[in-house]
């Protein structure tokens, strides 16, 4: 049956149970109008795909051109707070604007390629933390017992239930100079004088790590729990010590949850926002933070456009790289 | 019970030899996984350039045994000995054992050439040494142009043939194969089978075969182990499993067997009369029988040896039945027939069809079984 919806209009409806739409269709020039118009009517196929496609352009692509748009304005004190992109001049020409000043102000003021650069760092040495620690966790839950494994999975996403920004607000909870961990540590004698936690680079990685650890851990365990076992036993068989094995067999047949769980982690920590504000301190320089001052505090729409066109596109960079990895790992 | 001689038997049989010194000993081992025994105090010996099949249905154990000569499970109660050393506590990667696996785990992210360099590596092979050996045995298994190849780009035969190169190319003592042809149409496992018979005696190497096809270990083996339920019930050459079968439960899993319940009427040093109403005649069998007088047993017939025939034959006052042709299965060479005799029971009678355009025997004829003295085996397990 599936193979009749391959079929052209026209070659279907010759099927048809209905004689008279059989025999009107078997006149050869009906039916090769019907095979031609048959190509424009949206089929089945078509509409299934035409929903996420819709949504796609409507909340991902109409937005990207509006801020492109913006990007290329110039700053004016109006409402809202941009240059039109166009205009028609009195004598009725088209007069299009594209003021590219706001990239080269990026390239200009340190302090972009700076905040660039500290969160190209920030995200780069979380997401490597959250592997550290992720892998042995999910390769704990690929070889617990089968019973488990679902119970741990639901552990590894019930953080999830909770709201982000106060599982974040409850840092400042823990790590604040009169937190729960200064105090445990004052109570038991070890310190004497509260360490300084919050506000600083470390409470901002020990924000990102714990906040995007399951992102790593999930395609991690995926990988893993996939990955057949007769090949360490067959590893082992010729003489292949454990430790080894794990180098030459698991860790390579892992590698495609590896660069997913990566890419899944650096990426939204690139662009991240809260975390920064609410547990780094004013020398923690990223990128999401610039973007949100320019937008907010100076009003500036077409330079916070242009930094966020910008990021986008280290993102895209960044996203395609992952892409060829990933295929030369699944291919591997 | 008179020796039945294997017809490619090899010149030695060390088994029957009871100075020579088996290669492996397997002594009162028994494995058990929470509640079940997987394997229950086996005992076995296997000698040196032996091709030993481990035969049974599945969770019958015989994996489990060679997963322990492996190294992959501990038993719980017995010892294994290889080439005389206790294999106790001693890892797999240690053994100087290789083994085939049933799904072949060859490493996916590897080409053919270094899934089969893999086990040399391990040694610190020195390079050259290594591909060379790699090269010869890539062109002993006939794959010598697929080495740059990943294994989800080959064929299943020739994933085994990789499998096989990977197993043997540390030249093993002791290859253990798991179910080795499972994966391979008919005509494949034919031609594979007989490969690995050529190996076998080209590198003197001691195999032993786990499978649950019988045909498989009757074409393989010099011995088989016959398992059901975590015990090894009968060790023989395929002729003596096929033919002296010791039990129903073997004569019923090797080949097709026609069984009769029954109990001797008459018997002497040399001969047995066995009184059937199963059969619904008296069995004569040429041979004394070491069982009590008018103990209930089975007399055990292949279908093979029984003649099929529409007239009655010479004498029919004993190992001659008779009944109506319920079914008949043509199969090329031979027809099975199925036949309901008088008595009710069916049988299965295999003829072979020796002329074309015979006048052959039909549905709902009145046929005569008959069979010669010899055929009968009397089973009292």
């Amino acid at each position: 049956m599936s193979r009749v919806g391959y079929l052209p209009l026209g070659d279907r409806l010759a099927m048809s149970a209905e004689p008279l739409v059989r025999t009107l269709v078997n006149i050869p020039p009906i039916r090769l109008l019907l095979n031609f118009l048959g190509r424009f009517a949206p089929g089945g196929r078509g509409l299934v795909i035409l929903v996420p496609y819709a949504w796609l352009a409507f909340f991902f692509l109409i937005p990207f051109v509006i801020v492109l748009k913006i990007s290329v304005a110039d700053q004016i004190i109006a409402q809202p707070p941009y240059s039109a992109l166009y205009e028609i001049t009195e004598k009725g020409y088209l007069m299009i604007k594209l003021n590219l000043s706001n990239y080269k102000f990026l390239l200009d003021d340190a302090l972009y390629w700076k905040a660039y650069l500290n969160s190209v760092k920030i995200a780069f040495f979380s997401a490597l933390m959250c592997l550290i620690i992720g892998y042995p966790m999910a390769y704990g839950m690929a070889r617990a017992q089968p019973a488990w494994r679902n119970v741990l999975l639901m552990l590894v996403v019930l953080p999830f239930w909770t709201s982000f920004l106060l599982r974040v607000y409850a840092w400042i909870g823990l790590l604040n100079n009169n937190g729960i961990i200064n105090n445990i540590l004052l109570g038991l004698g070890l310190i004497d004088r509260p360490i300084v936690m919050m506000k600083t680079d470390f409470a901002v990685y020990v924000g990102i790590v714990y906040s995007y650890l399951p992102f790593m851990i999930l395609p991690l365990y995926t990988a893993l729990e996939k990955m057949d076992m007769t090949l360490l036993e067959a590893a082992a068989d010729l003489g292949c010590r454990p430790f080894k094995a794990f180098v030459t067999i698991t860790v390579p047949l892992s590698l495609p949850g590896i660069i997913a769980g990566f890419s899944l982690v650096f990426i939204p920590a690139l662009g991240e926002f809260v975390i920064p504000d609410l547990l780094g301190g004013t020398d923690t320089l990223m990128i999401g933070h610039v973007l949100w001052d320019e937008f907010f505090s100076n009003r500036a729409w077409p330079v916070a456009s242009a930094v966020a066109i910008a990021m986008l596109s280290l993102v895209l960079v960044i996203m395609f790289v992952q892409n060829r990895l990933q295929r030369r790992a699944e291919a591997a | 019970m008179t020796e039945g001689k294997h017809p490619e038997a090899p010149v030695s049989e060390p088994w029957k030899d009871p100075h020579a010194t088996p290669y492996i000993r397997i002594q009162n081992v028994t494995k058990k996984f929470g509640d079940f025994t997987a394997v229950n105090n086996v005992s076995l010996n296997i000698y040196q350039q032996e091709l030993f099949c481990l035969l049974g249905g599945s969770g019958c154990g015989k994996s489990t045994l060679l997963r322990m000569l492996a190294g992959f499970e501990e038993p719980d109660g017995g010892q294994l000995f290889i080439d005389g050393q206790d294999m106790a506590g001693i890892p797999p990667y240690q053994r100087p054992v290789n083994m085939m696996f049933q799904s072949y785990a060859l490493f996916p992210h590897m080409t053919v050439q270094d899934n089969v360099a893999f086990g040399l590596k391990q040694d610190n092979t020195p390079k050259s040494e290594l591909w060379e050996r790699v090269k010869a045995m890539l062109e002993m298994v006939k794959l010598g142009s697929f080495a740059s190849r990943k294994p989800h780009q080959l064929s299943g035969g020739q994933r085994q043939r990789v499998a096989l190169a990977r197993s043997l190319i540390k030249q093993p003592k002791l290859l253990l194969l798991d179910e080795p042809l499972g994966a391979l149409d008919k005509k494949l496992r034919e031609s594979t089978q007989f490969e690995l018979m050529n190996i076998q005696e080209k590198l003197g190497v001691t195999f032993v075969v786990v499978t649950h096809d019988q045909e498989e270990a009757m074409t393989l083996s010099t011995r088989i182990g016959v398992m059901n339920a975590g015990q090894i019930v009968q060790v023989g050459t395929p002729t003596e499993i096929y033919e002296f079968p010791t039990s129903r439960f073997v004569a019923d899993f090797i080949g097709s067997v026609n069984m009769f319940q029954g109990r001797i009427v008459d018997e002497d040093n040399d001969y047995v009369r066995i009184s059937s109403d199963e059969a619904g005649c008296t069995i004569f069998i040429n041979h004394g029988v070491a069982a009590p007088p008018s103990a209930a047993l089975a007399v055990a017939l292949r279908p093979e040896k029984i003649v099929i025939s529409r007239e009655a034959p010479a004498d029919t006052t004993e190992n001659c039945t008779h009944g109506v042709v319920e079914g008949i299965a043509y199969m090329g060479d031979v027809s099975v027939y199925n036949v309901r005799l008088h008595t009710g029971k069916l049988a299965k009678v295999t003829q072979p069809n020796l002329v074309r355009h015979a006048d052959t025997i039909n549905w709902d004829d009145h046929v005569y079984l008959h069979w010669h003295a010899a055929s009968g085996i009397v089973l009292t397990v």
